[in-house]
């Protein structure tokens, strides 16, 4: 069932601008910081709620390819990280850094872009 | 014990010192779980200041051993073997004894200078300090790693199977494994390890959080080494990688030496004082776990978080921020 508008992502825009323009200026020291946080903590989740879903489906292919069977996705990136361990896809390093590094670079693009061209 | 009898200290501190004192500005400094720490000064009848430290924390019977940190009375005696190959440590007094009813801990001076990272590293004054530090962290290190360690028999030993890269990196791996959360880029990194293992051809004595944070600082460089409850036996390069962490360098990543010197500047000043050449793809191996370590660092954070131990909001966007030291550890090992 779809949900009237404002969308998810345009509910947390608007929590995120009280935040930015009401309650920060009348804040400083500790609760200025955390408030800051807090922002931030919405512009994540706004970034996650917009663009994880493209990333998730790219990255359960991969895996799916690099471990040979598909699954949730929980689960296949729990197994990624035992055969990595147990060094059973040592054969596919090159492949499994590609895949590790790109799913990196997908997180951080979620919960901080600028940390990406630091 | 997060109360202390004023009393009791100053009749604790007249019995070890010989001398009468007045207790002033008694007061317990922020941070610090188990171990606690309590500012004061002594003020002897001639008016004379002592400034003073006092560190307290369980005592043997209470201290868990397998925490990783040492207790009080372990503390003092690494601190009195490391003055004696000349690393800059606070003076250290005394231990207190059961009948003071102080507490289980021990008394040092207390050195004035900076330690937070981004005043040292931004603040006017300490700029002179900034191109000596990575040479005078060079030359502390290799006093450091002097320290004989047949004295420090508390120290856990590296078992004679294993090298101490080698154990170091079966913790870490047991760590995330009961942490729960998958991370495959520290996986990858830990792999990494594994397929260089270092010939540890010394074991000394590794300070084990030596970096920019713990040390104390004024215009003229670096003035003690501060927080030794981490040290243990292992191979010394670690405390080199350790120093030039990524997140020590407090955001001048084009200094990586703690965000004030060059690797080189570290090396050469480590070498001279040692007569040891350091070898920069070890360091570079332990700066890479350095890093991983860092990681594990986050997820406990963000688990005191969704544990409820610390409900706040900066501890639970630290979880988010976990991904920042897979990107960096993904770039040190591609």
């Amino acid at each position: 069932m779809a949900q009237d508008r404002p969308t998810a992502v345009e509910l947390l825009d608007a929590v995120r601008e009280f935040l930015e323009k009401d309650i920060l200026p009348e804040t400083k020291g500790g609760r200025a910081f955390h408030t800051r946080v807090a922002i931030n903590v919405l512009s994540i989740v706004a970034r996650e709620l917009r663009e994880a879903p493209a990333f998730d489906a790219v990255e359960r292919e991969e895996l799916r390819t690099l471990l040979g069977h598909d699954g949730e996705l929980g689960e296949l990136i729990r197994e990624l990280a035992e055969r990595i361990r147990n060094g059973s896809l040592d054969g596919k390093r090159r492949e499994v850094m590609a895949h590790v590094r790109k799913t990196v670079e997908a997180k951080l693009k979620i919960a901080n872009p600028g940390y990406l061209n630091a | 014990m997060k109360t202390m009898d004023e009393n009791k200290l100053k009749q604790a501190l007249m019995r070890h010192l010989g001398f009468g004192v007045a207790v002033e500005g008694l007061q317990r400094l922020p941070g610090g779980a188990s171990h606690v720490t309590w500012s004061l000064d002594a003020v002897k009848e001639d008016g004379e200041r002592l400034p003073l430290i006092l560190r307290e924390g369980p005592d043997l019977a209470k201290h868990d051993s397998n925490s990783g940190q040492l207790d009080c009375l372990s503390e003092y005696r690494l601190l009195k073997a490391a003055e004696t190959t000349g690393v800059p440590v606070p003076r250290i007094y005394f231990m207190f004894e059961p009948e003071d009813e102080v507490g289980f801990g021990y008394l040092m001076e207390r050195i004035e200078g900076e330690t937070i990272p981004r005043k040292i590293l931004r603040d006017e004054a300490y700029a002179p300090a900034l191109p000596l530090m990575a040479g005078q962290c060079g030359e502390i290190l290799a006093r450091i790693h002097k320290v004989d360690i047949s004295e420090l028999s508390f120290l856990r030993p590296v078992p004679p199977d294993m090298s101490p890269a080698g154990q170091a990196i079966g913790q870490f791996q047991q760590i995330l494994t009961a942490l729960g959360e998958p991370h495959p880029a520290f996986e990858l990194g830990l792999r990494w390890l594994e397929e260089r293992l270092p010939s540890a051809e010394r074991i000394t004595l590794v300070h084990g959080d030596f970096r920019n944070g713990n040390l104390i600082v004024g215009p003229e460089g670096v003035r003690a080494v501060l927080d030794w409850e981490l040290s243990h036996i292992g191979d010394p390069m670690e405390d080199l990688g350790w120093l030039c962490v990524k997140s020590w360098r407090f955001g001048v990543n084009d200094r990586p030496v703690g965000g004030f010197g060059a690797y080189d500047e570290l090396f050469a000043a480590y070498e001279k004082a040692s007569g040891i050449p350091v070898d920069p793809k070890t360091v570079h191996f332990w700066e890479v776990f350095g890093n991983i370590k860092w990681g594990v660092v986050c997820i406990v954070q963000a688990m005191s978080f969704l544990m409820g131990v610390r409900r706040t909001v900066e501890h639970a966007a630290l979880g988010r921020r976990i991904c920042e030291t897979e990107y960096d550890v993904m770039n040190l090992i591609s």
